[in-house]
């Protein structure tokens, strides 16, 4: 976390993203979700806003996409609040990114479930790649974080890239994914495990066997 | 009206009240940091747990929970005390051990509480964590590794002075108070986070490593920065007032205090007139009392007996000093005393009609607010608090004048006076159905002869009048008062063209137009009026002796002495009773308490503190038309920071002025 601070004010920053707006389709969704609240509530729609600009930064930048200064001023002004307000937004939510980042953004999982799964060696495995926590690959292709739990205990260990899940995953599971990734592939999200479809138990259920075909009253067994 | 019981007292609190509010009506102390009572209820400090049935059993945070009928709370549990033992623990966990080099020591809360409330030692072993210093401005220094994130700062900024720039970045163990990429906090009220911080977060960086709260001695005083009359304290130490800090009073400053007011203290020691001096062959030189009062005489004797002496008031004179002129000048036979010294020449014979009638804890109740040239923001930041509150809670206020940033929703009508005349039909709408509504006058509305047809505007309602004129001086209402007021203003008195001119701390009169005239300039700073004087008598400033001020709203209020005047400077009335030997005339005092006791038998209302009653409004004339306003209206006032002679001599006013005003960033001289 002690790495999250916004890119420093430079005059490059200012020269690179001070003319950002809105694209037509972004502008779009923006007024889409200001919509959602009542007049004079414009400012709710502050974390969507954020969102559509990171992702529009994205696509100009071809990576995840990240909050210069000036974007996060150009949302301010859009609705109308105190910029203060909107960089208080942006640093407390970590999916904000502040720093650029590459074209994927690997965020790993490290809390108990995946790290009792082994997702230690996951950092490992994207270390071997070259990645470095909180640092652009310098092919541009990674940003490598440690997130905190993404609520996928039942498929551990993950990780998230950019917008998608990655489940069940070994390192060479991670591996042919960032693979497929970097050879403009998309692999399959979810879970990597085969058989499996989501978060059911592998090999089957292993409780409320009766339930599978029937609806089957316990409470005479309690 | 819900009964609820404190710690087996059985009391009824009002409605809307919370525990804490409750708990203090029966006379418990609750531990808090977040909670303040002008500020919203954060809830996040969690100091001020108690146990309350019915409820879970666990301890609640008292100054977010509503009070409810039949509710049991107890403060003196194990529970209580051993909850607050732990939010202490966990408070310090992070705060640094710095007590003896922090400023914020002998008057901070959390030492206090910490002393008070918690376990006496901490069990934590490991690293502390650290913050980097925020930069605020040139008022506000910060140590962030010492704040505790009640965020009273954020909150006052955003709901009080209404200018959103502190914020908390940043989330858990990490949160850092900031402002937007470090930019000084840029408004008049700033300071006013530093009392309101409960740790040494953010002290006075101006008083930094100056002084220790009980190495002062502390004086009741009153803000002569505007003609709000905020109180003050005055912490001196030996001869310097090291600082000046607000009193609560509701009616008139609540808790707060100006920027300027908190901080011109510095200008009470610098560019002083601490002796005696004569202007000859066109230079100033040093000389003693006895030669100047001689010079004085023989300027006088060579005059005729009539209208050979005028009096001329500065902005920060208290009403005695005035008094002892008006006595002294009205003893040589003249009865030329004018206060108002930019020319101003509104009518003064009916005081209501130059007063602020609705008093400033009146107008955040009036509902349809019409400003006539009046930066508020500037010309009294205090009331600009007030007119946001009556903002918030709906009043439509429209201002005539220029554009200025104001902190709430405001419709600007134009900059032309004539709109008077002449208001937009929402206006007079808006204005007519208003249950209370009211009209603000300033000096900028005053100089383009606003006033009359203000006073046409229909804002009295039964028990209710909306008339007000904002006055930016704090010797003005007093002067009024006082009967300094010519008819033509100041041009009657250069027209008089006296033989002497008193002129009581007077720096913003354009002295050219007094060429013929002897020019005694008595007052404390070496500013305009020094600059343009033929003899300076050493004075006393506002801090160096009693006296009674009177605010725009025609609040007599008293100031007590905090320090002695430096050097041979006297009191403002002791160098007037001299004077008055010198020209060999009586003024009927001997002693302060006779000047008092005289002045308060001319004008009664200067006795008593409190509201002057000054009468009705005078009756708008029948059947003829209000005089017309016309012209351009401009603001008198060109830099918030240095309106007076103190606040020019001061260097942290100056510094404020260059970065906050005028935007140069001044490098650190360290």
């Amino acid at each position: 976390m002690a790495d999250r601070s916004p890119a420093p004010d430079t005059p490059e920053l200012r020269e690179r993203w001070g003319g950002f707006e809105f694209s037509e389709a972004w502008a779009a969704k923006a007024d889409a979700a200001i919509a959602r609240y009542p007049q004079g509530r414009q400012r709710s729609a502050v974390m969507a806003l954020l969102d559509f600009a990171q992702r529009q930064v994205g696509e100009e930048t071809n990576t995840q996409g990240w909050l210069p200064l000036p974007v996060i001023e150009y949302v301010a002004d859009y609705l109308d609040m105190p910029v203060i307000r909107v960089l208080e937004v942006a640093t407390f939510y970590f999916m904000y990114n502040l720093r650029p980042v590459g074209r994927f953004h690997v965020q790993v999982c490290g809390t108990t479930p995946c790290m009792l799964r082994g997702s230690d060696d996951l950092f490992a495995a994207c270390k071997k790649r070259g990645m470095v926590k909180g640092h652009v690959s310098d092919d541009g292709l990674w940003t490598l974080t440690e997130v905190e739990c993404m609520g996928n205990c039942a498929t551990a260990p993950m990780v998230q890239i950019n917008d998608d899940n990655y489940e069940d995953l070994t390192p060479e599971r991670l591996d042919a994914i960032l693979d497929a990734l970097a050879a403009g592939q998309q692999p399959k999200t979810g879970t990597q495990e085969p058989g499996r479809h989501t978060s059911e138990p592998v090999g089957g259920p292993t409780t409320l066997k009766e339930m599978v075909t029937a609806n089957h009253d316990y409470r005479g067994e309690w | 009206m819900p009964k609820v019981t404190v710690d087996g007292q059985e009391i009824e609190v009002p409605n809307g009240a919370t525990v804490l509010q409750a708990c203090e009506l029966a006379g418990k102390e609750i531990p808090r940091f977040c909670y303040h009572e002008r500020l919203s209820i954060a809830g996040n400090c969690r100091m001020c747990l108690v146990e309350v049935k019915p409820g879970p059993p666990k301890p609640q945070a008292s100054c977010a929970l509503p009070a409810t009928e039949g509710q049991e709370i107890r403060t003196d549990t194990p529970m209580v005390k051993s909850a607050r033992e732990g939010v202490m623990e966990f408070l310090l966990i992070n705060h640094p051990l710095d007590c003896p080099i922090c400023d914020q020591g002998g008057e901070c809360d959390l030492q206090d509480q910490s002393v008070a409330y918690g376990r006496g030692g901490s069990r934590y072993h490991e690293n502390k964590r650290a913050v980097t210093e925020k930069y605020m401005g040139p008022l506000i220094k910060t140590v962030m590794t010492r704040c505790i994130h009640c965020t009273r700062c954020v909150r006052f900024s955003e709901e009080i002075a209404g200018v959103d720039e502190i914020g908390a970045l940043y989330r858990g163990e990490d949160m850092q108070i900031t402002t937007y990429l470090e930019q000084a906090a840029e408004h008049e009220l700033s300071a006013n986070v530093i009392d309101l911080c409960p740790v040494g977060a953010l002290t006075s960086r101006p008083y930094a490593f100056e002084a220790r709260p009980w190495e002062l001695k502390k004086t009741l005083s009153i803000d002569v920065s505007d003609a709000v009359g905020a109180n003050i304290r005055l912490d001196s130490r030996g001869r310097e007032v090291m600082r000046a800090l607000p009193r609560i009073n509701d009616d008139v400053n609540e808790e707060w205090l100006s920027d300027k007011g908190r901080y011109m203290v510095d200008g009470l020691t610098r560019k002083r007139l601490d002796r005696v001096w004569i202007r000859r062959k066109g230079k100033l030189q040093p000389a003693s009392w006895e030669e100047a009062f001689k010079a004085i005489a023989k300027a006088q004797k060579s005059s005729g007996p009539q209208g050979s002496i005028a009096a001329i008031a500065g902005d920060l004179v208290d009403c005695e000093t005035m008094f002892a002129a008006k006595r002294l000048v009205n003893a040589l036979g003249s009865t030329l005393l004018e206060g108002r010294q930019t020319g101003m020449s509104y009518p003064a014979t009916n005081l209501a009609a130059v007063n602020f009638n609705s008093t400033f804890a009146g107008i955040e109740t009036a509902d349809a607010i019409l400003i006539v040239g009046s930066h508020v923001r500037w010309e009294a930041p205090l009331v600009n608090v007030r007119l946001r509150k009556a903002a918030k809670a709906g009043a439509k206020v429209f201002v005539v004048g220029p554009h200025w940033d104001t902190t709430y929703p405001a419709e600007f009508l134009g900059d032309d006076a004539a709109v008077l005349h002449d208001l937009p039909g929402h206006v007079t709408e808006a204005l007519a159905k208003a249950r209370r509504p009211a009209v603000i006058v300033g000096g900028a509305g005053l100089a383009k002869g606003a006033l009359d047809a203000a006073l046409a505007l229909p804002v009295q309602r039964e028990g209710w009048n909306g008339f007000n004129v904002l006055h930016m001086a704090a010797s003005r209402m007093g002067g009024l008062m006082l009967g300094y007021a010519q008819k033509g203003g100041i041009k009657d008195i250069v027209d008089a063209a006296p033989k002497l001119v008193l002129a009581l701390g007077a720096d913003e009169v354009d002295w050219s137009a007094f060429a013929g005239s002897l020019k005694v300039y008595i007052g404390h700073h070496g500013d305009k009026g020094a600059h343009a004087a033929d003899i300076i008598l050493p004075a006393a400033a506002y801090s160096e002796k009693d006296g009674t001020y009177v605010n725009t709203e025609g609040r007599v209020q008293f100031a007590e002495k905090a320090v002695f005047a430096p050097g041979d400077a006297r009191e403002d009335w002791t160098i007037l009773r001299a004077l008055a030997d010198a020209l060999g005339v009586s003024v009927g005092f001997d002693s302060f308490a006779e000047l008092q006791a005289a002045m308060i038998a001319e004008v009664p209302a200067l006795g008593e503190e409190g509201l002057a009653n000054y009468g009705a409004l005078p009756k708008p004339g029948k059947g003829r038309a209000p005089k017309r306003a016309t012209g351009r209206i401009a603001y008198p006032i060109k830099d918030f920071y240095l309106t007076n002679a103190i606040a020019r001599a001061s260097v942290v006013m100056q510094e404020c002025s260059a970065e906050l005003v005028h935007g140069q960033v001044l490098e650190a001289a360290e």
